[in-house]
């Protein structure tokens, strides 16, 4: 059937929101704030047959927009090998192989049966705090193997026609170091999937399943159309880009990242050939979490595109086979978010020559998981694992913003105040980083410094950053921005580790400080095209020092008042 | 002589709306004039004047502002400094490292105090309240004396982990207040001693910005009162709903952030619950935005936190508010992909939708009603005429031809669309907060909401509708009605199993002897006190928390402390309620204790308000409304309508500060307060 226009609209708001309701439900009852705090979990509504993403919530994170999709492939496949499954049934993996990320991404899939047949899928997903492997949070930069990194649970049924698989549950909660958090992050996804099946039978029961089905269907044609609309709007051509990783945490070589972007009327093609074979060290991705990193790039060039399968139609994406991006069983890949945010800068990079006011300059990209962790004097373990912030990208209105969360993210980072509450730490600086933006007509935003002391006797840090041998680029002519840097004290002296941002197991003693400084954005267009008055405001505010002004800018900013 | 009149007063950016009521007899007085600018005080003087002969007779007049709000939204506070513990100068420009938006990463930040005016000391507290670094003095006043030197007005002290132990900032305070000038010197501890640096941050410094602006706008309005003979109470509606004294308004301005619409939904509350309906749900339809509120059991729903703007956040109880950008003015526009969509774009009320005839050529959601017949284009709100042929020229070439829809078919589908987004921001505050919309009643406020109200029954399930008599005027009304209110906080962070009861008890006893002092003082006659007391709950290891309801028993000003299994039981009870799944042997903990001291003023009667007499139930006219399709329906004048009378729909009923439609299916009854009540014809 086809559907009136103004019953799509109201019936793509309503849809839209059960998904919502379901990001909002798992924020509030998630245990660990990965998911409570930095929101990183996503839910959506997925295709019967196919697993295309159907529908997503807008609070979840970005790239899992586009990787749900292939977890709901997954689960789809498994069933249909089995032949068993039946109304109530709910799948629970973490495997990245088969449904893209990281092992520290549980993945809950729940087939929703009307009238005996499955109608669509509801998932949810959220990043748990750690799933076992070598390094508590799992973020393990010397992973060789998915086996080093976490525990690897392949689709199974949790739930079996409405009944909880106790088994399941306990085989879950033998392999985490936190098994509190990891029982009350599983309660929060299973009543998301509730609330969000509860939601489903009421839209159905009002509106009837063949028009909601049809509104579906209209939803995804019509994000086929509204990219093929932007893109063709677009000059014809082809345009090439390439950035690098520092290195993969084995061995210290940088690892290129390459894009050819192709426009030719409404079909755009991207081809990631020349980019590193598959490496060593975990910054390996499977083929479907860089065609969502694709993804999360389009949806920010051209950010009006509703969030479904449709906009991925008109799009052609080469990978090349047993690369960086389509590393196969069991080579680790628990640093993904390093990988696709490299994706996404060599995308704007590509875009930034074919159509320069539709990107800003790169942004910081690192994630930069800092953990810190030991044992409190009275024996009980403490883990402190958190997602640390940097600068945006300068844009064509305006300076990118400081200290903003990265783009494959809406994460927010805990307050100080929390964390020290929390954990036997003291933050002696949370801070703007001078001189971290790359220099534009509108400069980039500014990185952080964040520097850690240690209070119990003896502790351990880890790290899995990037961007310390590459920086993020300026656009349209915007300098570059700095480099990410981090140092550790040790019995008075400061250290760098050797693979610059990536190590495992720094032995801390009390008193001791980790210092990370994280890059800002590039800057977007000419720093000679710079306001002086911008720029003897930005010498008087500290955010440049006056020798960085002089040597971007020139010394004409001395002669104005700030 | 005896004072003995009530005074509400509503500064809204169009019109001051005023609210008077005599306490003896019971009959109330309603007033609109143009607000003033930039003197407002003119225009609140005016609107008083236009019904009360003798300022000598006032016993207490009630504010609620936009002062604050309009402040921070176009960010002009004052200049101010801070002055923070070393190695955070940046916290309020760091934020919580979000973005203004999730797709397209455009957009950057200004803190309202700009980083050379934010200045660090020596001083550190770690987070169990254990003094590190005592506070550096000598470098206190330095930076206070170069703060002054640059000009700052106010000053505000913003140490880490404050909220667990307060001395260091105490000591700063006091070395600063030797030589601030001003009264405007605060620290974070005084405003909002909670977990969370930024929020508390950014709390304590929007207030700061705002002191020196909103207490000499209220200190300018007090003396003209007192100048034109006023003698009573002079007091502030406060974000949470509740009044306040002008001179704590003007100690803590940013409780004044929804002043104006917390009252609102306080009159809305009372209105509802003397027609009988405890559950309400209100939607205040405006130029550019719906807001809606809900109300259960009598009681208005508390946010705990708002965002005035990116990166403004205010942490203060406050009414809660939900608002989307769906209002008269939103643009109906359709996009690449064929699809209707409403705003978020607005043509406000300046230039206003394409009728107006000022300018803006893009259809509205008040041009399609045009277009369908339900405003009168001969008598619209505000006077003046409306252009229809322009209002269906642009829903023609704008939604029509794009959809290949006719003129009066597009304009239902925009009002169908604007409707489906309305009813979003109702399911979300009621459904999603675990509220059965079938139990509630919808009341719209404001001049547009009553248009949509049948509309919204049907979409949400809500049982009926209520159109207060005077819609215009319901948050000058809610300032005459609001309690007296004063709310504390303070950061706990115990274990729910060994927590020290009572020192539990020992806090609520400090915050209830402050609150009743202040009750005390206000010079304000209460019909009874009450004390309402939450704790702020989570397993260990989560960082949301619930609101935990506890009782308070007194006696004799003595508060009985809670015992810890009492606090466990309902903490079961709440969690269970919000999220369905407890954790079996789950570790849990108390973060923060929250107290409310209430001063429950006198109630007016509503019956005050009620058309008096016989009235007429003959239509004034009849003229085609388009729903689904042409109808002639009937158009009543709805002052006139006496209690009782039972219009059906179709019909269309006008009054100078709202219309309402009674859609074919529906029926309106006006109850003994004047009240319309919307129902579907066959649940009567």
């Amino acid at each position: 059937m086809t559907i009136d226009p103004i019953t799509l609209a109201v019936l793509a708001g309503r849809m839209e929101q059960i998904a919502d309701e379901m990001d909002a439900t798992l924020f509030r009852s998630a245990f660990n704030p990965i998911i409570a705090e930095a929101h990183d979990a996503s839910h959506g509504l997925y295709h019967a047959d196919t697993g295309e993403t159907l529908v997503q919530g807008k609070s979840g994170l970005p790239i899992f927009v586009g990787v749900m999709a292939f977890a709901v492939k997954a689960v789809i496949d498994k069933a249909a090998a089995d032949g068993d499954l039946a109304e109530g049934d709910i799948y629970i993996f973490n495997d990245a192989h088969i449904g893209g990320t990281h092992l520290s991404d549980m993945r809950l899939v729940r087939p929703y049966f009307h009238e005996g047949r499955v109608f669509c899928h509801l998932a949810s997903v959220g990043h748990w705090h750690d799933m076992g492997g070598a390094v508590p949070g799992n973020y393990n930069p010397q992973a060789t193997e998915v086996f080093q990194e976490a525990f690897v649970l392949p689709p199974v049924k949790l739930m079996r026609g409405g009944v909880l698989q106790q088994d399941v549950v306990d085989i879950i909660l033998r392999n985490t170091r936190l098994p509190a958090s990891a029982q009350g992050d599983l309660n929060g996804q299973l009543n998301a999937l509730d609330l969000g099946v509860k939601r489903l039978d009421a839209l159905l029961a009002e509106y009837g399943a063949e028009t909601v089905r049809a509104a579906l269907d209209a939803l995804s044609d019509r994000a086929e159309a509204l990219i093929k609309a932007e893109v063709a709007a677009l000059p014809d051509g082809r345009w090439q880009a390439e950035d690098f990783l520092d290195n993969d945490g084995i061995s210290d070589s940088p690892l290129p990242i390459r894009v050819a972007l192709q426009i030719k009327g409404d079909r755009l093609s991207l081809d990631f050939t020349g980019t590193a074979d598959a490496t060593a060290g975990p910054v390996n991705i499977s083929r479907g979490t860089a065609e969502a990193a694709v993804y999360v790039a389009i949806k920010h060039i051209f950010s009006g595109l509703p969030a479904n399968a449709g906009v991925m139609r008109p799009l052609s994406i080469t990978i090349p086979d047993r690369s960086l991006l389509s590393a196969e069983f069991p080579a680790p890949t628990g640093g993904y978010t390093e990988t696709i945010l490299r994706m996404i800068d060599v995308i704007f990079a590509g875009f930034a020559q074919a159509a320069p006011e539709r990107v800003v300059a790169n942004a910081y990209g690192t994630i930069n998981a800092l953990s810190l962790a030991g044992h409190r004097a009275d024996g009980r373990r403490w883990v402190m694992f958190s997602f640390y912030g940097g600068g945006h990208g300068g844009s064509a209105e305006s300076d990118g913003l400081n200290h903003g969360n990265a783009p494959i993210s809406t994460a927010t980072i805990p307050p100080v105040e929390i964390l020290e509450a929390a954990y036997p730490v003291r933050f002696t600086q949370w801070a703007l980083r001078p001189d971290s933006a790359g220099a534009g007509t509108h400069r980039g935003g500014l990185g952080a410094v964040y520097e850690i002391e240690l209070l119990e006797e003896h502790g351990q840090a880890f790290l899995f950053g990037e961007r310390g041998c590459f920086a993020p680029k300026g656009a349209a002519g915007g300098g570059d921005a700095a480099l990410n840097r981090f140092d550790y004290e040790n019995d008075g002296a400061r250290h760098v580790p050797p693979m610059v941002s990536k190590m495992v197991g720094i032995g801390l003693k009390r008193g001791e400080r980790v210092r990370l400084e994280t890059p800002g954005g590039g800057g977007y267009g000419p720093p000679a095209a710079r306001d002086p008055a911008r720029v003897a405001r930005d010498v008087a505010l500290g955010y440049v020092t006056a020798e960085a002004a002089d040597r971007d800018y020139g010394t004409g900013w001395r002669e104005v008042r700030a | 002589m005896t004072r003995r009149t009530m005074v509400g007063v509503d500064v809204g950016g169009t019109f001051t709306d005023v609210f008077v009521l005599d306490e003896a007899t019971g009959a109330a007085r309603v007033a609109k004039v143009p607000t003033t600018r930039p003197d407002q005080s003119r225009g609140f003087l005016d609107g008083i004047g236009a019904q009360v002969d003798d300022l000598g007779s006032v016993a207490s007049v009630v504010h609620g502002t936009t002062a604050g709000t309009n402040a921070l939204l176009e960010r002009k506070g004052a200049r101010i400094g801070i002055i923070t513990t070393a190695g955070f100068r940046d916290v309020l420009e760091m934020r919580r490292r979000d973005r203004p938006r999730t797709w397209g990463l455009r957009g950057d930040f200004e803190p309202v105090v700009p980083r050379d005016l934010r200045l660090e000391v020596p001083e550190r507290v770690l987070a169990d309240g254990t003094l590190h670094t005592a506070v550096d003095l000598d470098a206190v006043r330095a930076a206070g004396k170069a703060l002054l030197e640059q000009g700052c007005a106010a000053v505000a002290v913003l140490f880490v982990n404050a909220y667990a132990n307060p001395e260091n900032e105490r000591a700063a305070l006091a070395a600063l207040r030797d030589f601030w000038p001003t009264p405007h010197v605060t620290c974070s501890s005084d405003i909002l001693p909670e977990i969370r640096e930024f929020e508390r941050f950014s709390t304590t410094a929007l207030n700061a910005y705002l002191q020196p602006e909103v207490s000499g706008y209220l200190s300018r309005l007090e003396a003209a009162l007192r100048d034109g003979g006023f003698g009573g109470e002079f007091l502030i509606v406060q974000s949470n709903g509740g009044v306040m004294a002008v001179d704590s308004a003007c100690r803590l301005p940013v409780r004044t952030a929804l002043s104006g619409p917390a009252a609102g939904v306080i009159a809305a509350a009372h209105i509802a619950e003397g027609a009988g309906f405890a559950d309400i749900i209100t939607g205040d339809m405006g130029g550019t935005s719906f807001d809606v509120s809900l109300i259960a059991g009598g009681q208005p729903a508390l946010a705990a936190q708002t965002s005035i703007d990116f990166g403004m956040v205010v942490r203060t109880p406050m009414i809660e508010i939900t608002t989307i950008g769906a209002g008269g003015g939103s643009i109906a526009w359709v996009d690449k992909g064929g699809l209707l969509n409403i705003g978020p774009e607005s043509a406000g009320s300046d230039p206003g939708p394409v009728a107006y005839g000022r300018g803006n050529t893009r259809p509205t959601v008040t041009d399609a009603n045009i277009v369908l017949g339900r405003i009168d284009p001969d008598r619209p709100i505000g006077g003046g005429k409306l252009d229809v042929a322009a209002a269906r020229a642009a829903i023609d070439a704008h939604v029509g031809q794009p959809l290949g829809l006719s003129t009066e078919d597009a304009a239902e589908a925009i009002i169908r669309v604007a409707n489906a987004r309305m009813a979003g921001a109702i399911r979300l505050v009621s459904i999603e907060r675990g509220h059965d919309p079938a139990r509630f009643a919808f009341m719209p406020f404001g001049g547009g909401g009553a248009l949509h109200a049948g509309a919204m029954l049907a979409e949400v399930g809500l049982a009926r509708a209520i159109v207060p008599r005077y819609p215009g005027v319901t948050s000058a009304m809610g300032c005459v009605i609001a309690d007296m209110r004063q709310d504390f906080v303070q950061t706990v962070n115990a274990m729910t199993d060994s927590a020290d009861t009572q020192a539990l008890g020992a806090l609520v006893q400090d915050h209830v002897d402050r609150g009743m002092r202040m009750l005390d003082a206000a010079g304000v006659a209460f019909a009874g006190r009450a004390v309402e007391l939450a704790l702020d709950m989570a397993y260990l290891g989560q960082t949301h928390t619930v609101a935990v309801p506890l009782p308070v028993t007194l006696r004799d000003g003595r508060v009985t402390p809670p015992e810890r299994a009492q606090i466990a039981t309902a903490f079961d009870a709440a969690y269970t309620a919000t999220y369905g799944r407890l954790l079996p042997g789950g570790v849990t903990r108390i973060l923060n204790l929250r107290t409310a001291v209430i001063g429950q003023r006198p109630k007016f009667d509503l019956a005050g308000l009620a058309p008096q007499g016989a009235g007429s139930t003959a239509p004034r006219t009849s003229r085609p409304v388009h729903v689904g399709a042409w109808v002639e329906a009937a158009i009543y004048d709805r002052l006139a309508l006496p209690v009782g009378a039972v219009i059906p729909g179709p019909a269309v009923l006008e009054q100078p500060d709202t219309t309402i439609l009674i859609e074919p299916g529906m029926t309106g009854t006006v109850d003994m307060h004047g009240n319309l009540i919307l129902t579907k014809a066959e649940a009567r």
